[in-house]
């Protein structure tokens, strides 16, 4: 635990509605086994209005992150603060206060099957107390918000998957929270479904201003609505930053693991296969360069040739968007020659392009008989 | 059979059934929090009372596993003091509901342990005190499940009823055994035991088409 943070309230960057210091989380043993640590010493600060997506493969503590944010779970050490309130110290009766505030949504939706899609949205305000007719009137607006107006009978078992989670949704936003919790909530989604439950959350941030942390495995989540982004291994955040520089520069290994596939981060699988790590006479280099904020990245190759002579072949290769923002990222072959990859890669960082030697492909009769 | 003997019939019918229903009910008002009290107080749940768990369920198996005719006999001075008397139709209610309420509270302990917990996270993720989780999701969520076993415990009632003759309960057990048994009247005894299936018929038919409407985890035609 930071010293500042035993004294008082720390003077974060104000505009940070939520904010851990130091919290670590441990399990009691269980069958005499050892003591579990789920998380260890979690800084973590979410701006207000932002989406931060907390990715992780499962069993890395996301999970128990995301719950100690509306005190499901408890720190075992440290502290946590949503605005005002240190979540942390908050008995029991004060974080039901405090949850008004923080709605949350789940992966397997946790609808009550024995209430229709308005009786769901319809609990957090019986919960707090509203009338009656305040409740109807909310319920229908909110159900209108995530386009169910006309599906308020319908219960659960008649809804698909995605429609339960709208009617999340909408029960997740009823009492006006400021902050959105979303616990894998389109992992159980198909693709379609996810782009349009994503499209949602994105509208509701921008529209209520609300502040959304969401915990997901799969990049492409994170990708379609996070600003920032934290990577989770083992209990511990091994990298975040803004879901552009995580994408284009990613450092930690766990995170280029979870980006292969995404992005144009792997190579295709025949390609992948036969790349070497051996410098055989007459290979060709297989380079990666990885271009960002640079709409006319490909155009460099045409610059490549035509003032260095080196005629480079695109390998794989995607150009695509984060937050609007281009991003490249191409794998090229390089002809053989003494040194020519070292030549081309010069000019290429002159220019300010990073690029990465990803091995060397056999001679090509070489390779035709491999194949 | 003779005017008398259905007069008699008809009698003994309406005692069962006045037996079964007062015991059901009351068994049901008791056994509602004791199975829900069950169902949340064990280490680390909603109502987390580990030794009061352990005790009630120590006390509800002890009834349970004692045989009813037992159970009757065994706690006359207990329904002379709560009706007054241990004899008679009335009195007969007494055992009964003691037997129905353990009985019904396991069934309903089960039925509240099928909700699914994450149920009960969303509910607390929402603010949801206790006593709201209970009334709000619980038991709105486990009332399939409650009903069946309610119709099952019914079922289980109209055996047990039949011996409550031994302490002069009446009804239909008892009927079959005088007449049917010791007075040698083979067609009184048919009559107790097809009036008995039609009853079983009844309830069970009845129980399970009320459980299967109020589930709504089940798409309804």
């Amino acid at each position: 635990m930071s010293v500042s943070s035993i004294c008082d309230r720390p003077d974060a960057a104000p505009e940070a509605l939520i904010r851990f210091e130091a919290v670590s989380k441990t399990y009691p043993p269980r069958h005499n086994g050892p003591a579990v640590a789920a998380l260890e010493g979690i800084d973590l600060s979410v701006p207000t209005g932002s989406i931060l997506g907390i990715i992780g493969r499962s069993g890395a503590g996301k999970s128990t992150l995301i719950r100690l944010i509306n005190g499901l779970e408890r720190p075992s050490s440290g502290r946590i603060w949503v605005g005002d309130a240190e979540v942390s110290a908050l008995r029991e009766r004060e974080l039901r206060a405090l949850r008004a505030r923080v709605g949350m949504i789940f992966q397997h939706f946790n609808l009550l099957s024995s209430r229709d899609a308005a009786g769901n949205v319809a609990l957090p305000l019986e919960l707090a107390g509203w009338a009656p007719a305040a409740i109807r009137a909310r319920v229908g607006e909110l159900l209108a918000l995530v386009g169910l107006g006309d599906q308020a009978g319908r219960y659960p078992a008649e809804l698909s998957g995605g429609q339960k989670q709208r009617v999340g949704i909408a029960r997740a936003l009823a009492t006006r929270p400021q902050v959105l919790l979303s616990d894998e909530a389109t992992s159980a989604l198909d693709p379609e479904t996810t782009r349009s439950i994503l499209a949602l959350l994105r509208r509701i941030n921008r529209d209520l201003g609300l502040t959304i942390v969401l915990i997901t495995h799969e990049m492409s989540v994170v990708r379609a609505v996070a600003d920032r982004v934290a990577v989770i291994e083992h209990g511990a955040i091994v990298e975040q930053g803004s879901a552009f520089t995580i994408f284009t520069r990613p450092q930690a290994g766990i995170t280029r693991s979870l980006l292969a596939g995404e992005m144009g981060h792997g190579l295709p699988p025949a390609l992948d296969a036969r790349i070497g790590a051996e410098a055989r006479p007459g290979a060709t280099v297989a380079l990666r360069i990885a271009f960002a904020d640079a709409p006319d990245g490909t155009a460099i190759l045409a610059r490549l040739a035509r003032e260095t002579g080196i005629e480079a072949a695109i390998l794989a290769g995607t150009v695509d968007e984060i937050g609007g923002r281009p991003f490249g990222s191409l794998a090229i072959g390089l002809p053989p020659g003494p040194d020519v990859a070292a030549r081309a890669r010069a000019y290429l960082a002159n220019h300010g392009f990073e690029s990465q030697v990803l091995g060397y492909l056999p001679p090509a009769q070489e390779a035709s008989r491999v194949a | 059979m003779s005017p008398e003997l259905i007069r008699l019939l008809v009698q003994a019918t309406l005692d069962t059934l006045t037996m079964v229903a007062l015991a059901a009910s009351l068994g049901t008002l008791f056994g509602l929090p004791l199975g829900v009290f069950l169902a949340t107080s064990r280490r680390g749940e909603l109502l987390a009372a580990p030794y009061a768990n352990a005790v009630l369920g120590f006390v509800v198996n002890a009834t349970r596993s004692t045989p009813f005719i037992i159970l009757v006999v065994a706690i006359i001075p207990f329904t002379r003091f709560v009706a007054g008397t241990s004899i008679g139709t009335l009195a007969a209610t007494v055992p009964l509901t003691v037997a129905a309420t353990p009985f019904l509270a396991r069934l309903i302990e089960a039925a509240i342990r099928e909700v699914d917990p994450g149920l009960v996270e969303a509910a607390r993720a929402f603010g949801a005190r206790p006593g709201q989780i209970i009334a709000k999701v619980l038991i709105p969520e486990a009332l399939p499940g409650i009903v069946s076993g309610l119709t099952l415990a019914v079922v289980s009632l109209l055996g047990f009823s039949a011996m409550v003759g031994a302490v002069g309960g009446g009804g239909l057990g008892d009927l079959g055994i005088r007449y049917g048994y010791q007075r040698f009247r083979p067609e009184m005894m048919l009559a107790v035991v097809v009036v008995l299936v039609v009853l079983v018929q009844a309830v069970q038919t009845v129980g399970e088409g009320l459980a299967r409407r109020l589930n709504r985890r089940i798409r309804q035609a």
